[in-house]
C-alpha cells in the first residue's frame, strides 16, 4: 500500500487544503506500520488511538476554517529518548520500564502545535548510546533497505520509520553524529542544528553540551520544515540560544531554485581520506563532489589538523557528562528498583540490573575520566582538544561556505558484526563527531548507493547558525542527485 | 604531620572556620519556579526540574543572583563572572544525585565582616559565598529518628533546589564566642539586607564548623575536623566548646586527631564521629554543562551595591558608643535588632534624647519584641514617639518612671505618648500646692523621721520622698517633691 | 595509559554499579583499549588553550522569581517505586554527606 504522498510538505498542502483528511493520510501509515513494523522494530511503542484523535482534532480544525499549522497531519515518529506526556518513555533502557513523563519536551510540544502527528515512539540505542541502535534494551531493528543490516544509531528507530513509510518524519537527538549517521545508513536526510537552535528541554540528556534535538525525513525540504516548527528559545533551556530564528524554508527555495553555482565548498581532508572508508563509499562520494562541481560549485580543499583527535576528546568528554546525567536513575524517585539492605546497595543493584553494557561502560569511563588525579589529563584534556577543533572549523570556514565529507565510513554493516569490540564502533562516528564538538549545524542526505542498495550518506556541515545555508546547499545537492524515495516493503 | 606536639604544658588555641548556609529569601526555587516556602505538605512543591527528572533543565533565579550579589556588595566581596559546577555524589535527598553549585569561579570571591570582640572590632576574613542548590529534607524512620538506627528514610523534596548563599570564612575564628559574634553579625546582615530568613531553627541558616587546636604561638594548623548538626547560636558555642576541649585532651594525652566530620548531639553535649568513609569524597566537579557562565553587567552590580548600606552592626555600636558615650554592650543589643538601630537615630534625629532613646529601645522595645516575637518593622508608630518621650520628661509632665510605662503602652496600643498620658492620667502633679498639701501630710505622719533630718542624718529624706511618691502613685515630679521637703525643713 | 582492576573498582563504586566479576575483567581490557587510543589526543600540548564547555557561547538566561505550577502530588508520587506518608520511601542510609 502506497501514500497518496509521502512528502511532508505535500501531506501538509494536502491536509491545509482539505483534500486529504488528516485522519485518512494517518491511516495510510498506520497500516503500513501494522503490515510490516514486525520486521523492521523500528518502534517502542505505536499510539495509535492518541495519533487518531489528533488527527480528527487536525480535520476539525482545517473544517471550522482554523490554520492547523505548518505540518497539519504529518505523521511524525519521536525518538524514545524524549518525553511526552501521557506515553511511556524508556530512553530504550530497562531503568525506566514503565515510567510515564508528566511533562512534554518543548521540541515535540512545538511540533504538535505546529499540527504534526505523533505516530508513536522509535527504537534507539539505551540512552542514545551506541551507533547500531543494538543497543536497545527491548528490541532488534533493522535497516528497512537492508534487513540483515543495522539501521545506524543512536536514532536508529527514527530513520528506519522514515525510511520504511512509517512516518513521514521523525525526530531524533545528536549527540556525535545520532542523527545523520543512521539517516545515512537508512537513506534519508537527517540534520543536527547549531547547539542550541532547539531546545533540549524533554530530551533524556546523554551528554548536555553535546545533544541536539534534530528532524529526520524523506527530503531536505520536509526536514527544513521539521526544524523551523521545533527550533528556536525556550525559557525552559538556558542553552538555547535566544532571538528570532530566521526562515529556513526560503533557504530551501533558493537552493533548489538557484543551485550551488559560485558556492565555495570545501572537501575536509582528514575525514575524506581516511583511513577505513568503504571503496563504496568513497567512489560514490566522490562522484556526487564532481557532481556538484560540475553544476558550479567552487571545490577546495582544507585541512581540519585537529580533527584527528576529535573521537578522542568526544569519547571522554561525552561519557563524562553522561556519567553525571545518569546518576538520577537510582531508583529512588521513578522507574526500576532492586532491593537492596541500604540505600547504597539498592542503588547499586538497581543501576547493575537496569542499564545495559554499553551505557554502564560510558559511565565508567566518564567516572574515570572526572575523578581526581585524571580529570586534567582526561576530561581537561579533551576540553581543550574541542577548543581546537572550534577555532580549525571557525578557520576552515574562512576558505569555504560549507565543508563536506561522507557522512560515516561505511554503508550499513550487518547486525551483530561490531558489537564485541566498543572500539570498532565508536568510529563509525567519526566524521559526524566535529560537529557535535563544535556546536555546527550538520546534514546528511543520500546521495547514492552500493551495488547491493545500501545508501551514502553525504555531509554538509556549516558555520554556526547558518542553518539557511546548510539547507540551500543540501537541498541543491538533493536537486542535483534526486531525493531517495522510502523503500516498499 | 601534625603539627600539634605532645606535651601536657602546652596551652593551646582553637583555629575555627565556619561554612554558614543561608537560604535566600526568594519567591522560587534556585532553578525552577516552584515555590520557596516553608511547611508546605509533602512533595508539593516539586516539579520535574527540582525533582531530577529524565529531561528536566535548569534556568537561574535572577532573584538569587541578585540576592548573592547584595551580600558580595556589602562584605565588600570580588563580584565577578561566576560559574556552575557539578558537585557529584549520591545521596538520595539531592534528586539529580548531583548538586549545581559553584567551584573555582563563585560569584563572591573574598571579602569581610567585622565582629564585635571584646569591645572592640575584629575581622573575619571571608573565602568566597557562592550560590548552590538545596537538598530535600530526609526523616529517618526508627527508634530514634536519628540517621545511625533508622530502619528507612521518607523524603520530601519541597526543600530541593532552593537557593542556598555557602559562607565560607578563612580560619580566622579563634573561640567560641567569636565564632557566636560572627554568626550574629552575619545573620543580622543576611537579615537586615532581606536576604535571608536567618532562622536558625527552621534550618534557613545552618552552620558548620572546621575546627582543629594547636599550641599558642605555633603558625602551622592542627588536623581539622568538621562538626555539624549545630541548630541554633546556642548549640554552636556548646559544640565548639566541646570539640576544643576533646582535641586539646588527645593532644595532651599524646593521641592525634583523625580527620573527619563529627555530629552534635544536642541530648548528651557531645561531638560523634560519623561512620569513617572508607575512602576520600571524589565530587568530580565539573562545569555544569546546561549552564552558560554568568557574567554580571557591571551597572547593575553597582545599582545593588548603591543600595547596601556600607555599615555592619559590630560597626554602627562602635560608632554610636563613641559618637554619644553609649555602653557598647547596650548599643549592641539595638543594632543587631533589625530596624531598631534607625529607629534610635531618626528619633535622635528629631530631638530625642540620646541617651534616654538607646535605654528605651535596649529595654522596653527589646521586652516587648521579645514577649510578642514581633518585629520592628511590624510596630505601628508614629513618626516621634522617642522625642515626645523625651519632651514629656523635659518640661516635666512626665518622670522616668512614667516614660517607660507610658512607653510600653505606646508599644501595646500604637497610639501616641501624648495620648496614653491623657487618657490614663498619667501627668505627673506638678502643681505645687496639691503637691505642697501632700508633703504636708507625710511630714506631719512622720515625727520621727523628721527628728532624724534635723539631726543630720540627711539619708532618710529619701525615705519621705517615697511615702510622697507612693501617695500620688508615682505621678509626683521627684525633684519638686525634693524642694518642698527641703525648704519645710 | 591503562587502568588498573583496582581502578576500575574505585570507578564502580563511585558510580553505584554492582558490577560482576565478569564485568569488572571486561571493562578493565576495554576502558584500557578506549584510552590507549586517546593516548595520542591526551599526550597534545594544549599549553595556553583554553577549555571549552558550551560551544556556542550565549548570554547566562535568568529567570524571573515569578512562581510557576508545580506537579500535582499524585503524578510525582505514582511514579515512585516506594511512598509512605506521601515521602519518597528509601532504604536505611549508611553513609552520611
Ligand atoms: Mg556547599
Ligand atoms: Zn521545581
Amino acid at each position: 500500500m502506497t501514500a497518496v504522498i509521502t512528502t511532508a510538505a505535500g501531506i501538509a498542502r494536502g491536509v491545509r487544503s482539505g483534500e486529504y483528511p488528516a485522519a485518512r493520510v494517518l491511516e495510510e501509515y498506520l497500516a503500513r506500520i501494522a503490515a510490516h513494523e514486525d520486521r523492521i522494530g523500528a518502534f517502542l511503542l505505536v499510539a495509535q488511538e492518541r495519533a487518531r484523535a489528533a488527527a480528527e482534532a487536525i480535520d476539525a480544525r482545517v473544517a471550522a476554517g482554523e490554520d492547523p499549522g505548518l505540518l497539519a497531519g504529518v505523521p511524525l515518529a519521536v525518538k524514545d529518548a524524549l518525553c511526552l506526556a501521557g506515553l511511556p518513555t524508556t530512553a530504550g533502557s530497562k531503568i525506566l520500564q514503565g515510567w510515564h513523563p508528566p511533562y512534554t519536551a518543548t521540541a515535540v510540544a512545538r511540533l504538535e502545535e505546529a499540527g504534526a502527528v505523533v505516530v508513536g515512539k522509535t527504537n534507539l540505542d539505551e540512552f542514545a548510546m551506541g551507533s547500531s541502535n543494538e543497543n536497545s534494551a527491548y528490541k532488534v531493528c533493522r535497516n528497512p533497505r537492508g534487513l540483515d543490516r543495522v539501521p545506524g544509531g543512536s536514532s536508529g528507530g527514527s530513520a528506519a520509520a522514515v525510511a520504511a513509510g512509517f512516518a513521514s518524519v521523525a525526530i531524533g537527538s545528536d549527540t556525535g553524529g545520532s542523527i545523520r549517521q543512521p539517516a545515512s545508513l537508512c537513506g534519508v536526510v537527517g540534520m543536527k542544528p547549531t547547539y542550541g537552535r532547539v531546545s533540549r528541554y524533554g530530551l533524556i540528556a546523554f551528554a548536555s553540551s553535546l545533544d541536539q534535538i534534530g528532524p529526520l525525513a524523506g527530503t531536505v525540504e520536509d526536514a527544513a520544515l521539521v526544524y523551523q516548527s521545533m527550533a528556536g528559545a525556550d525559557p525552559m533551556d538556558a542553552t538555547s540560544i535566544p532571538g528570532d530564528l530566521p526562515d529556513v524554508l526560503s533557504g530551501v527555495k533558493e537552493g533548489r531554485e538557484a543551485g550551488i553555482a559560485g558556492m565555495r565548498v570545501a572537501l575536509v581532508t582528514e575525514l575524506c581520506e581516511m583511513e577505513g572508508t568503504d571503496p563504496t563509499v568513497a567512489r560514490v562520494f566522490e562522484e556526487t563532489v564532481k557532481k556538484l562541481e560540475k553544476s558550479g560549485a567552487v571545490l577546495v580543499e582544507v585541512s581540519v589538523p585537529s580533527l584527528v583527535h576529535a573521537l578522542s576528546a568526544y569519547y571522554l568528554i561525552a561519557p563524562a557528562e553522561c556519567s553525571s546525567n545518569l546518576a538520577r536513575f537510582d531508583g529512588v524517585r521513578f522507574g526500576l528498583r532492586e532491593a537492596g539492605d541500604d540505600v547504597e546497595a539498592m542503588n547499586r543493584a538497581t543501576r547493575e540490573a537496569g542499564f545495559g553494557p554499553e551505557v554502564k561502560r560510558r559511565i565508567m569511563l566518564g567516572t574515570y575520566a572526572l575523578s581526581s588525579g585524571y580529570i586534567d589529563a582526561y576530561y581537561g584534556k579533551a576540553q581543550r582538544i574541542r577548543t581546537l577543533v572550534i577555532r580549525d572549523l571557525e578557520a576552515a570556514f574562512t576558505q569555504a561556505d560549507v565543508l563536506l565529507s561522507p557522512t560515516s565510513p561505511t554503508v550499513a554493516f550487518p547486525l551483530g558484526a561490531r558489537t564485541d569490540d566498543p572500539m570498532s564502533m565508536y568510529i563509525s562516528d567519526i566524521c559526524t563527531i566535529p560537529a557535535n564538538l563544535a556546536g555546527i549545524p550538520a546534514l546528511s542526505l543520500p546521495c547514492g548507493t552500493d551495488d547491493a542498495g545500501l545508501p551514502v550518506g553525504l555531509q554538509v556541515m556549516a558555520p554556526v547558525l547558518s542553518e539557511s545555508l546548510l539547507f540551500r546547499v543540501a537541498c541543491a545537492a538533493e536537486t542535483l542527485i534526486g531525493a531517495l524515495p522510502p523503500v516498499l516493503l | 604531620m601534625s603539627a600539634v606536639a605532645s606535651d601536657p604544658c602546652v596551652d593551646y588555641e582553637a583555629v575555627i572556620g565556619l561554612e554558614v548556609h543561608a537560604e535566600l529569601k526568594t519567591k522560587t526555587k534556585m532553578f525552577c519556579g516552584c515555590r520557596n516556602e516553608f511547611g508546605a505538605k509533602p512533595n508539593t512543591n516539586v516539579c520535574p526540574v527540582c525533582l531530577g527528572l529524565p529531561g528536566a533543565l535548569p534556568v537561574t533565579n535572577r532573584k538569587a543572583i541578585e540576592l548573592a550579589v547584595r551580600f558580595g556588595a556589602a562584605v565588600d566581596a570580588k563580584i565577578g563572572r561566576a560559574v556552575f559546577h557539578r558537585k557529584n555524589y549520591f545521596y538520595p535527598d539531592m534528586p539529580k544525585d548531583f548538586q549545581i553549585t559553584q567551584y573555582d569561579e563563585p560569584i563572591n570571591a573574598g571579602g569581610k565582616v567585622e565582629i564585635l570582640d571584646a569591645g572592640a572590632l575584629h575581622t573575619i576574613h571571608l573565602t568566597r559565598a557562592h550560590l548552590e542548590e538545596d537538598t530535600g529534607k530526609s526523616q529517618h524512620q526508627g527508634v530514634s529518628g536519628r540517621i545511625h538506627d533508622a530502619t528507612s528514610t521518607l523524603i520530601d523534596y519541597n526543600r530541593a533546589g532552593v537557593p542556598l548563599l555557602e559562607i565560607v570564612s578563612e580560619p580566622d575564628i579563634r573561640t567560641p564566642d567569636q565564632a557566636k559574634q560572627y554568626v550574629n553579625e552575619l545573620r543580622a546582615v543576611l537579615g537586615f539586607l532581606d536576604i535571608s530568613d536567618v532562622k536558625m531553627e527552621e534550618g534557613s541558616m545552618r552552620v558548620d564548623a572546621n575546627v582543629s587546636v594547636r599550641p599558642v604561638g605555633a603558625e602551622a594548623f592542627g588536623v581539622k575536623v568538621e562538626v555539624k548538626n549545630m541548630n541554633s547560636v546556642r548549640s554552636l558555642v556548646r559544640a565548639l566548646t566541646y570539640e576544643i576541649e576533646r582535641q586539646t585532651v588527645v593532644y595532651r594525652e599524646g593521641g592525634r586527631i583523625v580527620q573527619e566530620t563529627r555530629h552534635w548531639e544536642e541530648e548528651d553535649g557531645r561531638t560523634h564521629s560519623m561512620r569513617s568513609k572508607e575512602e576520600a569524597a571524589d565530587y568530580r566537579y565539573f562545569p555544569e554543562p546546561d549552564l552558560v557562565p554568568i557574567t554580571l553587567d557591571q551597572a547593575w552590580i553597582e545599582a545593588i551595591s548603591a543600595e547596601v548600606p556600607g555599615v555592619f552592626p559590630s560597626r554602627r555600636a562602635v560608632q554610636l558608643a563613641e559618637q554619644y558615650g553609649f555602653d557598647l554592650d547596650r548599643v549592641a543589643s539595638v543594632v543587631y535588632t533589625p530596624g531598631l538601630c534607625d529607629w534610635v537615630e531618626a528619633e535622635i534625629a528629631i530631638g530625642a534624647d540620646p541617651l534616654r532613646s538607646l535605654n528605651w529601645a535596649s529595654q522596653e522595645v527589646m521586652a516587648h519584641l521579645n514577649e510578642t516575637g514581633g518585629e520592628v518593622a511590624g510596630l505601628a508608630l508614629s513618626k516621634g514617639v522617642f522625642a515626645d518621650l523625651s519632651s514629656l520628661i523635659d518640661d516635666g509632665t512626665l518622670s522616668k518612671k512614667l516614660a517607660r510605662e507610658v512607653l510600653t503602652e505606646v508599644l501595646v496600643s500604637g497610639k501616641s505618648p501624648r495620648t496614653v498620658v491623657s487618657e490614663k492620667g498619667l501627668a505627673q502633679i506638678s502643681d505645687e500646692s496639691e503637691l505642697e498639701r501632700i508633703v504636708a501630710e507625710v511630714i506631719g505622719a512622720n515625727p520621727e523621721t523628721i527628728e532624724k533630718i534635723r539631726a543630720g542624718n540627711k539619708k532618710v529624706v529619701g525615705f519621705l520622698v517615697g511615702q510622697v511618691m507612693k501617695a500620688t502613685k508615682g505621678a509626683a515630679n521627684p525633684e519638686a517633691v525634693h524642694r518642698l521637703i527641703d525648704s519645710r525643713l | 595509559m591503562s587502568i588498573s582492576r583496582e581502578d576500575v573498582l574505585h570507578v564502580a563504586k563511585l558510580a553505584r554499579l554492582a558490577l560482576s566479576e565478569e564485568e569488572i575483567s571486561l571493562f578493565t581490557v576495554q576502558l584500557g583499549d578506549i584510552l590507549n587510543h586517546a593516548a595520542a589526543a591526551c599526550a597534545l600540548d594544549t599549553e595556553g588553550v583554553p577549555p571549552t564547555a558550551h560551544p556556542v557561547p550565549i548570554a547566562h538566561l535568568l529567570r524571573e522569581d515569578e512562581p510557576r505550577p508545580s506537579l500535582a502530588r499524585g503524578l510525582v508520587l505514582e511514579e515512585a517505586p516506594a511512598v509512605e506518608a506521601d515521602r519518597f520511601r528509601v532504604p536505611r542510609i549508611l553513609d552520611e554527606t
